[in-house]
């Protein structure tokens, strides 16, 4: 079975309207961000999670009545009758007193005659300010240290501009899947962050089959223009980068669905970006790419007749 | 067959029961009750944290503490030396933990006072001087680098034999994050968990010293008979007495202190309540001996972390051992006990981060993650053997290899399975047959191109070598940076990430190859089905 029989769509001629819907979809997103601002998890906030196990059907909303500050879900499936409470206090980081929040929720819920649950609680996790603030620095530092190592990377490997170009994508995708993480009310937590730095390596892994292929063809049409070569090269590899994507959205989809609350915004963040990594691999980062290049000759091609004024690019083997 | 390929399929065969045997059979035998070596189930793939239930800690050490002990120490050796040549001074205060003024030098013994500061502490502190004999002395920064590094390493040392009194298996307790005081404790399989850091973080000081005055209820009284002035060699300590906080005034030099001890256990004192018995090291003893025959008739005050526990009065000579009373749980006892014979921590500490997963939660994460992974496992299976048929098959045969290999490699490693770790498992799956449908689509061109089934294959493989490189060279630094940034669950994702990504190169390219190369060899005219 094939997909595409023999592909010919004019990517690069779209991609002005796709720069164009890209950048709506970021600005929205980044107004939402600025405005609402991204909401953080405990995590990197700080903050107590308690997870409490109720003996008869809880009723959420009452639970919430008696903890008007805090935010309160059920946990896990219906019949576990697990709830989940979180506040954005923590006790002090003194001694053992950071955990003091858990001991004022449960008394909280016994005052309030919720109904009967364990006084040990299924679940707790406290994250004290120092903590989070640490976190939320490194996890910061991963994110551009990854996209300078991939920077480097790839501007040794293909092109300036084609390093430019999938650096682009990769923090497009960052941002796309951000503004849907907002949207739809996600909170940034480790797992999400870790998802984000997976989809930074997707992203990328998709873009250099595409540059790959540019390479390669680079070399058997050597008189066409760049913007040609890479809507071959795209064409050529879309079969395949539809493939891997759809591949990868199943295996992420599963997660999503029956990964449990856990991982439940590690795996949207993953769908997003599975599939935002697509879109920028086939619009974005070629796009990018040249106009980043613009009508400078690339390393491996003779400069075109027209421009004899360019300097002769040094040439260089590649692949 | 030719020789080649008889070799390439014994070393698959080889790899893949090795990893099968060292990874998933563990696992199905555990679950299945199938024999298996204990050597074998020892090898079992760990589960993390957040899957086995248990406690995870983040703990802060106040290093300032060892520093302030060491200064105060330093000071109290000057002041003794400056009184035994007779050298009055006006006073010696501690301005910071590293820092320690002497002030009201007299002028006419500062060559004096200066040749023994050098013989005392000149080894550790700077000193400098400014007007009316006032002297600075400031810890070597050198002097202060190491001892902060010091008593990290010592509280590292001391909470894992107290975890190890505790009985709990495979715990895990390292220095975290970049700064230079922090400590992760994780213990498996611990649910209690206010109970373990009450004795984590307890520093269990034990002081046994003089008491000159008190106990009285207030400071004021106390102070009554000393013109409301505490003595220089002495200090105030308070404890629980009846119906309120008792003072009592103290010794600084302890009699012994906890480093003197050479055991501790529960016992029970004369009224039947819960008690303490410890023992002390022959040198403690003699120390002991010497100030309690001295002293008899006085009262002893035993501190435990600065409060006065109880105050006996000497009757005789003591030597090598002693009780603790007061009012304890026979619980507190234990873990009083427990602290005592694991040692003091060197400075206090305090809880940063927490995390308890109760045994329900990690079982419940399990069977998601189990249930995420044969849902997405067969969706994949589905998705490709409709688009590439019996080549399918081929890629289907090279990813279970890549996740065979995967968790028997994280076995053998002792890298844990965590929650996200299971995520990047099933994400592995997705983007693992990402390398056979690059060189499927690749074949599939060169066959349109009307070459040779085989020139085709060889072409496929060929051409496509060094794009998987660079896809996997990418991917690789961004897992590598994941796994410096996280811990725990993050480590096991980033973990489990990185090692598909490199067992999908040989499975994608070696397996998958000769997985052909075999499909080609048993038929007279090659055909495929791709």
């Amino acid at each position: 079975m094939q997909i595409f029989k023999n592909p010919n769509f004019d990517f690069v001629g779209w991609r002005w309207p796709a720069l164009g819907l890209s950048l709506v979809v970021i600005g929205i997103g980044l107004f939402l961000m600025l405005t609402r601002g991204v909401q953080k998890g405990v995590d990197f906030e700080g903050g107590t999670i308690v997870i409490v196990h109720f003996h008869e059907d809880p009723d959420l909303a009452r639970i919430q009545g008696a903890l008007p500050d805090a935010t309160v879900q059920r946990y896990g499936t219906p019949e576990t009758r697990n709830v989940m409470i979180r506040v954005k206090r923590t006790g002090e980081e003194q001694g053992t007193d950071l955990s003091r929040e858990v001991d004022q929720v449960l008394s909280r819920l016994r005052e309030a005659n919720v109904g009967a649950f364990d006084e040990t609680p299924v679940g707790t996790k406290i994250v004290g300010p120092v903590v989070g603030e640490q976190l939320r620095r490194q996890g910061m530092w991963a994110t551009v240290l990854a996209l300078g190592g991939i920077l480097i990377y790839i501007a040794l490997r293909f092109q300036f501009s084609f390093a430019v170009g999938a650096v682009v994508a990769v923090i497009h995708d960052l941002l796309v899947t951000l503004t849907f993480l907002t949207i739809f009310g996600y909170d940034l937590t480790l797992n999400v962050v870790a998802a984000l730095l997976t989809i930074t390596g997707y992203s990328v892994n998709d873009t250099i089959v595409v540059f790959d292929r540019v390479r390669e063809n680079l070399r058997l049409m050597r008189r066409d223009n760049l913007p040609h070569i890479i809507n071959v090269a795209v064409n050529q590899t879309l079969g395949r980068t539809v493939i891997t994507s759809g591949t990868t959205v199943l295996a992420v989809l599963s997660l999503y669905l029956f990964g449990g609350d856990v991982l439940r915004g590690m795996a949207f963040t993953l769908l997003v970006g599975v599939l935002s990594g697509t879109y920028s691999t086939v619009f974005i980062a070629a796009t990018i790419a040249i106009i980043f290049q613009g009508r400078k000759p690339l390393k491996g091609q003779a400069a075109p007749a027209a421009s004899a004024s360019a300097r002769p690019s040094r040439r260089r083997a590649v692949s | 067959m030719n020789k080649n390929l008889r070799w390439k399929i014994v070393t698959i065969v080889t790899v893949f029961v090795v990893f099968f045997a060292s990874g998933v059979y563990p696992m199905l035998a555990s679950r299945y009750g199938l024999p298996a070596p204990a050597w074998l189930q020892a090898q079992q793939l760990k589960l993390g944290l957040d899957l086995k239930g248990g406690v995870h800690l983040v703990l802060r050490v106040h290093t300032d503490d060892a520093l302030r002990i060491f200064s105060t120490t330093s000071s109290e050796q000057l002041r003794e030396a400056l009184r035994n040549a007779g050298v009055n001074v006006a006073g010696i205060t501690l301005d910071s933990p590293t820092v320690f003024r002497v002030e009201g030098v007299p002028a006419d013994r500062d060559a004096e006072f200066r040749r023994i500061a050098d013989e005392q502490v000149s080894a550790n502190f700077d000193r400098s001087s400014s007007a009316g004999g006032t002297y600075t002395f400031r810890m070597k920064p050198n002097i202060e680098a190491d001892m902060r590094e010091q008593t990290v390493v010592q509280a590292r040392e001391t909470i894992d034999r107290r975890v190890n009194e505790l009985g709990v298996a495979e715990p895990n307790i390292a220095r975290y994050g970049q700064s230079q005081d922090q400590i992760m404790v994780e213990l498996p399989g611990v649910s209690e968990v206010e109970r373990a850091k009450e004795i984590i973080g307890r520093t269990a000081q034990l002081e046994l010293k003089i008491v000159e005055a008190g106990p009285a209820p207030s400071r004021e009284a106390l102070l009554q008979a000393s013109g409301g002035q505490v003595p220089d060699d002495q200090e105030v300590v308070t404890g629980a007495g009846d119906g309120g906080t008792s003072y009592y005034l103290v010794r600084k030099v302890a009699a012994v202190t906890g480093a003197d001890l050479r055991g501790a256990s529960p016992t029970i004192d004369e009224n039947n309540r819960p008690a303490v018995r410890f023992l002390l090291t022959g040198d403690g003893a003699r120390k002991f001996g010497r100030v309690t025959g001295e002293n008899v008739g006085r009262m002893l005050a035993i501190i435990l972390d600065g409060r006065v526990q109880s105050a006996p009065r000497i009757e005789s000579r003591i030597t090598d051992e002693g009780r603790i009373t007061g009012s304890f749980t026979s619980q507190e006892v234990a873990d009083l006990a427990l602290v005592l014979r694991s040692g003091a921590l060197p400075a206090s500490m305090s809880y940063l981060e927490q995390e308890a997963v109760g045994p329900s939660l990690g079982a419940a994460s399990i069977r998601s993650g189990v249930l995420a992974s044969l849902v997405g496992l067969s969706l994949v299976v589905l998705f490709m053997l409709s688009f590439y048929k019996l080549s399918g098959i081929n890629a289907i045969v090279a990813m279970v290899f890549n996740l065979v290999i995967l968790v028997g490699l994280m076995a053998y490693l002792g890298a844990a399975m965590t929650l996200p770790g299971i995520a990047g498992f099933v994400l592995t799956m997705g983007i693992g047959v990402d390398s056979n449908v690059l060189i499927f689509e690749r074949i599939k061109e060169e066959l349109a191109a009307q070459r040779g089934v085989r020139a085709s294959i060889n072409a496929g493989f060929g051409r496509v070598f060094l794009t998987l490189l660079d896809t996997h060279v990418a991917s690789l630094i961004a897992a590598a940076f994941l796994f410096q940034f996280g811990t725990g669950p993050i480590r096991g994702f980033a973990t489990t990430l990185s090692i598909g990504l490199i067992t999908n190169l040989f499975t994608s390219i070696f397996v998958s190859k000769t997985l052909f190369e075999m499909a080609l060899a048993r038929r007279q005219s090659p055909g495929i089905s791709i």
